[in-house]
């Protein structure tokens, strides 16, 4: 299966093109967030404050009288950027740990995976608040915390499929022309264990979005006043009532990533399974 | 140089209680074909593997041109693994679907830093697969893109890759078209002439290996039971296990197939955890006699070229 294979695949049906969508839109509104924000995110102006939504004020303002749109627009660029590289940190860390624990077996094994074990039973806001004592708070800190959570998930994941793929035969092929772990590892197991590993990386996106707003709605992640979505959740939970769109809209933004991530992990789950893939190309049912 | 390529001496591979080999010594001649037949399960590709170090030894040597391959260093089995090669039983699971063709043919040069640069590499691969008998046009597509014999044809290409002086088939045409079957027997025994190989072809198929074998060890339980030139095994067998495989085989000759005496054993196979005392052979053997369940035998000569572990031909005990 090659990867302009897969692509084409993927956008058959019209809810991957819609999620890709999503996201494209959301990337670009992460990179250019400055020159798209209709006001400064962080501008008070006091005599505009708890503004309904208005032709002004697409989203309202808060209670300082700042702009929630161009909040939303900034906090899209801290959401993504914790989350890219909170599972970046655990991609690496994970497979890392997922591939020597499988490929080695025994008590290279017994160890790493013993140890995710332990770090897999706290749950995972726990874990993240209790790393984030540790380092203190603050965004850099929550991605390092995020990404420690979520590494256990990524190492099983790739372990499991290690286990199954270091007893092919064409492992043991290349072993028998004299490859080394080095080689059989990188050339042969890492190539054949991707796919569950792809598909994880587009949900594990949406979970650290979601706990990066949670550690920010509790005051350890992004620090005031950059705006994060979490954050803007939290600020407009004791104005619900007055000011309803301050904690609706950071957490409308929020729903529309998570899901839009998740559907697209969904997808490919189903484009890169060679079972599914098959049924797929030869019955034309769409995704 | 000596004439043997291979030894094995009091071979041994356990799986925890399993005894998979129990004991086999063995020669491969340099420049033969020895055949190594026996039924599922008796160790003969574990013994295979065992040869060329794919599993450890729990006791025993191997030796490979004088080098005693057991005992070898990381350096030194790496540099042994050139000399060897596998070709193995399904060629749909020894090919990584990953990996084009040609980067599966290539990799054993890649491994060993032969043919270095990309033009080379590339035509030595195209070289390797003309060799074959495949299109060196198609080294780019992937494993899922050729049939089973194309693919088996892609296995060889690859264990010729290094040059090697010994290649072990692991069943190479068990689970191929009876119609391409004869194709990579004859495809195997045209490079063996060609490069001057060594073959240990392991099989569970005694027709198939008295076609290509000079030798045919015997194994059954762990043990090889008999050994001896293709010819006389096949016609005239000393071991009463062989005696049977060879009756089970077709004969393709009308009015002798018509009298052909088929003896079928009673039971099976003993486990290899627990195998039996003595002779390993007679809970199953229809000539077991007095001394069998007391002494194990060992294999002596029973004729020129030819030896059984059996004690009609003398009661001996290991």
């Amino acid at each position: 299966m090659r990867a302009a294979e897969t692509v084409k695949l993927l956008f058959r049906g019209p809810t991957a093109i819609v999620a890709a969508a999503v996201l494209v839109v959301l990337i670009v509104t992460a990179f250019l967030g400055e020159q798209l924000a209709p006001y400064d995110a962080t501008a008070t102006d006091v005599s505009n404050r708890l503004q309904s939504p208005s032709a002004d004020h697409w989203f309202g303002t808060d209670e300082l009288g700042r702009d929630v749109l161009s909040r939303v627009i900034l906090g899209a660029e801290v959401s993504l950027r914790v989350g890219a590289v909170a599972v970046g940190i655990s991609l690496v860390a994970g497979v890392l740990i997922g591939l020597l624990a499988g490929y080695y077996g025994r008590w290279v094994d017994d160890v790493l995976m013993r140890i995710s074990d332990v770090l897999f039973a706290f749950p995972a806001m726990l874990m993240a608040i209790a790393v984030l004592a540790i380092l203190g708070p603050g965004s850099t800190n929550a991605m390092i915390a995020i990404g420690i959570v979520y590494t256990p998930i990524f190492a099983r994941i790739t372990r499991a499929s290690v286990l199954s793929v270091r007893e092919e035969v064409y492992v043991k092929a290349a072993r028998s022309a004299g490859a080394g772990d080095l080689r059989i590892i990188g050339r042969h197991v890492l190539p054949n264990v991707t796919a569950p590993i792809i598909v994880q990386t587009s949900i594990s996106l949406a979970f650290a979005i979601l706990s990066e707003a949670a550690l920010s709605f509790v005051g350890l992640g992004t620090q005031p006043p950059d705006p994060s979505w979490g954050r803007m959740l939290a600020e407009g939970r004791g104005f619900v009532e007055q000011a309803w769109w301050m904690a609706v809209f950071p957490g409308l933004a929020i729903f529309v990533t998570v899901l839009a991530f998740n559907v697209l992990g969904d997808a490919l789950r189903d484009v890169l399974d060679p079972r599914q893939r098959q049924a797929m190309a030869g019955t034309g049912v769409t995704a | 140089m000596s004439d043997v390529l291979v030894r094995a001496s009091g071979l041994r591979v356990h799986f925890g209680d399993v005894r998979a080999v129990d004991g086999v010594d063995l020669e491969v001649r340099r420049g033969e074909t020895l055949g190594l037949v026996g039924e599922s399960g008796c160790g003969k590709s574990t013994l295979g593997n065992a040869l060329l170090r794919l599993v450890e030894p729990s006791d025993g040597t191997v030796e490979f041109d004088g080098l005693d391959v057991t005992a070898a260093g990381r350096r030194e089995l790496r540099a042994l693994r050139r000399r060897t090669a596998m070709i193995f039983q399904d060629p749909y699971a020894s090919l990584d679907p990953r990996r084009t063709v040609a980067e599966s043919i290539g990799e054993p040069l890649a491994i060993h830093g032969l043919h270095k640069g990309r033009t080379a590499r590339r035509a030595r691969v195209g070289e390797l697969m003309e060799v074959v008998g495949l299109n060196p046009d198609h080294g780019g597509r992937y494993p899922h893109e050729f049939s089973g014999g194309q693919r088996q044809r892609v296995g060889i290409a690859r264990a010729l890759a290094g040059e090697p002086e010994f290649v072990v088939c692991d069943e190479p045409i068990a689970s191929l078209d009876v119609s391409v079957q004869a194709q990579v027997v004859n495809l195997l025994v045209r490079l063996q002439r060609e490069f001057g190989l060594t073959y240990l072809f392991v099989s569970h198929d005694l027709a198939a290996v008295r076609q290509v074998a000079d030798r045919v060890a015997v194994m059954y339980l762990g043990r090889v039971v008999e050994l001896g030139a293709g010819v006389s095994v096949s016609s005239a067998p000393a071991h009463p296990y062989t005696e049977a495989l060879v009756s089970a085989v077709p004969v393709p000759e009308p009015t002798r197939e018509r009298t052909r005496q088929r003896i079928v054993l009673r039971g099976d196979v003993p486990s290899p955890a627990d195998p039996p005392s003595g002779c390993r052979f007679r809970t199953r053997c229809p000539k077991a006699f007095e001394p069998c369940p007391d002494h194990d035998p060992v294999l002596q000569p029973t004729g020129p070229e030819q030896a059984a572990a059996c004690h009609l031909h003398g009661v001996t005990d290991l």
